[in-house]
């Protein structure tokens, strides 16, 4: 388990990390860019897999599935969009063969 | 095997920093999503082994849950991810983001359903649900619940806002004052959660965090909404992190904060690019202000033009400029569009595009569709870089963009576009204006390019327009 001031590093170092990655990024990149992070806190479906597996009783588990439920959506549909997305963002002399469609 | 969870974890969250960061860069982006994707995949293997897990009385049954609820949630996501068009990107990103803050607040639910039980039943008889979980781990759950349920239930909104099944007219009366109170009473029973060990406070909680979710997002107007899905993304982010603690997983407190902290930026260079502050996106209600605005619309008559001439006149200038908005996307009209840029190329037409950092309903909505055409990256320009240019082209094409080239945002104060940078399309010789009907934007705000005097309307669908410039110019 984290604890305490451990704890507040992490939040403090993970806030400048996202700050960090986001501040140098072209406009052209943005939406990617959010719909890669919305697939990075998909990172959710391990939590709710948690609070399903520890949960004892049916309430508890009904909530724990519908956590997991969605916490899997997020994260492969935040995967799926994003993939879509950045496909197109292949260097030019490559595009011309898939375009054809 | 406590070690190696803990170490799949670390691998995990390395991967969606690295992933991430990437994902910044065009050549490298499309590597950063398969490592991010690798780290998820690692993080959930990891976690089916948790002892956590494997030590609970129920333990075959919620395998198998979990195993189900994946398959089920994962696999509608992958069906619907799949299928829907580019053009519908936003509202998908919209409703995924929205999945992520109900987890989290799902996981919060169980955890105080779970430290509410304990305290009910604890000997002293009057142990509260900070008893049970700590000072820091039962605040810190509390605030992710209200942050995840308000970003699920918000999201929901903006999704159906987006995908056109919600009408943004739907405006309580003094629904700023109703919010606020709203959220006030929401805290209040976040509180009262801390201090107690009722399961009905609980429920009373969530209920009233999904109603602010719906009434904050609701007055949003339809020119916010790029700004509302970033808040949102950054929101669950946050929420993610936050329920990372109360479980004490650290791939989930990094994951979270990063896109938390990551978000918050996205939607200030957002929020910046329209020049509102993010908390007037929230409490203004861009629309409410607009139609009383309206009122006193432009004069003049618009003047229209045939497809014919104004594929004649782009055919002979010396430069064109398009200007996609939303609409081209929603008329699907990229493809024709970069027909028509090919056919003008080929005439000796040099021929840009530029984007306005808000065109569309996403920052770089408008750059995915005309990558998806098969535009090159170096055709089109962004804002400051074409601008100054706007004085050496012949025709500026505007299709389906609006608000975005409204030059009231400089010249008028009362306008509530006023100080927004926009594209300077009326300094070109002249502007061409592809438009479904007369009416206003999304915003609902009069736009007097329409009126100005080398301004011409071309009315009709995007990519019927489209296809009859190409026509016309074909033809010559």
């Amino acid at each position: 388990m984290i604890e305490g001031l451990a704890a507040i590093y992490i939040f403090m170092l993970a806030g400048f990390t996202g700050y960090e990655i986001i501040s140098k990024v072209p406009v052209i990149l943005h939406t990617p860019l959010m719909s890669g992070s919305n697939f990075v806190h998909g990172i959710v479906l391990v939590g709710a897999m948690v609070a399903l597996g520890i949960a004892e009783t049916t309430a508890q588990q009904a909530i724990g599935f519908i956590a997991v439920l969605l916490g899997a959506g997020n994260a492969v549909g935040g995967y799926v969009v994003t993939e879509r997305m950045l496909e197109m963002f292949r260097p030019s002399d490559k595009k011309e063969k898939g375009e054809d469609s | 095997m406590e070690t190696l969870i803990q170490a799949a974890y670390l691998i995990a969250a390395a991967l969606f920093i690295l992933g991430l960061k990437q994902m910044s860069s065009p050549v490298t982006a499309r590597r950063g999503i398969l490592w991010a994707g690798a780290g998820m995949v690692l993080a959930t293997l990891a976690t089916f082994m948790s002892p956590q897990i494997l030590d609970s009385d129920q333990v075959s049954i919620n395998i198998m849950l979990i195993i189900i609820a994946i398959a089920l949630g994962g696999g509608y996501a992958w069906y619907s991810g799949k299928k829907v068009a580019m053009t519908d990107m936003p509202q998908m990103i919209a409703m995924y983001n929205g999945m992520g803050g109900g987890a989290a607040a799902a996981i919060a639910a169980v955890e105080l359903i779970k430290a509410s039980n304990e305290a009910a039943h604890d000997v002293t008889g009057s142990s509260t649900v900070a008893d049970m979980l700590g000072a820091d781990v039962a605040i810190l759950g509390i605030l992710g619940a209200i942050i995840g349920t308000i970003s699920f239930s918000g999201s929901i909104i903006a999704w159906a806002k987006l995908d056109g099944r919600l009408n943004r007219s739907k405006l309580l009366p003094m629904q700023h004052a109703i919010n606020a109170l709203l959220a006030i009473v929401t805290l209040g029973f976040g509180v009262a959660i801390y201090f107690t060990n009722s399961i009905d406070t609980i429920i009373i909680f969530y209920l009233l965090a999904l109603v602010l979710g719906v009434f904050i997002t609701v007055p949003v107007g339809g020119a916010d909404m790029p700004v509302i899905i970033s808040l949102f993304n950054a929101l669950t982010g946050l929420a993610v992190g936050f329920e990372g603690y109360v479980l004490g997983n650290a791939a989930m407190i990094i994951a979270g904060i990063v896109v938390g902290s990551a978000g918050s930026l996205l939607t200030q260079l957002m929020a910046k690019a329209m020049n509102r502050s993010v908390a007037n996106v929230f409490f203004a209600g861009f629309g409410t202000d607009a139609v009383a605005v309206s009122g006193n619309g432009s004069e003049g008559v618009m003047k229209e033009i045939q497809a014919q001439d104004a594929g004649i006149l782009m055919s002979f200038a010396s430069q064109v400029v398009i200007i996609p908005g939303y609409g081209m996307a929603v008329a699907q009209a990229q493809h024709k569009i970069w027909e028509l840029t090919q056919i003008l190329t080929e005439k000796g037409v040099s021929v840009k595009f530029a984007i306005h950092p808000v065109a569309g309903r996403m920052p770089g909505h408008m750059n995915v569709l005309l990558a998806e055409a098969g535009v090159p990256y170096d055709m089109i320009y962004d804002m400051e870089d074409i601008n100054a240019d706007f004085k050496n082209t012949t025709v500026a094409l505007v299709i389906g963009a609006n608000d975005v080239v409204n030059p009231s945002a400089k010249t008028d104060s009362s306008s509530p576009l006023f100080g927004m940078p926009i594209l300077d399309a009326i300094d070109s010789d002249n502007v061409i204006v592809i438009k479904r009907g007369r009416g206003t934007g999304f915003s609902g705000v009069e736009n007097p390019l329409f009126f100005a005097d080398n301004t011409k309307m071309l009315f009709g669908d995007g990519q019927k327009a489209a296809s009859e410039l190409i026509q016309a110019a074909k033809e010559l």
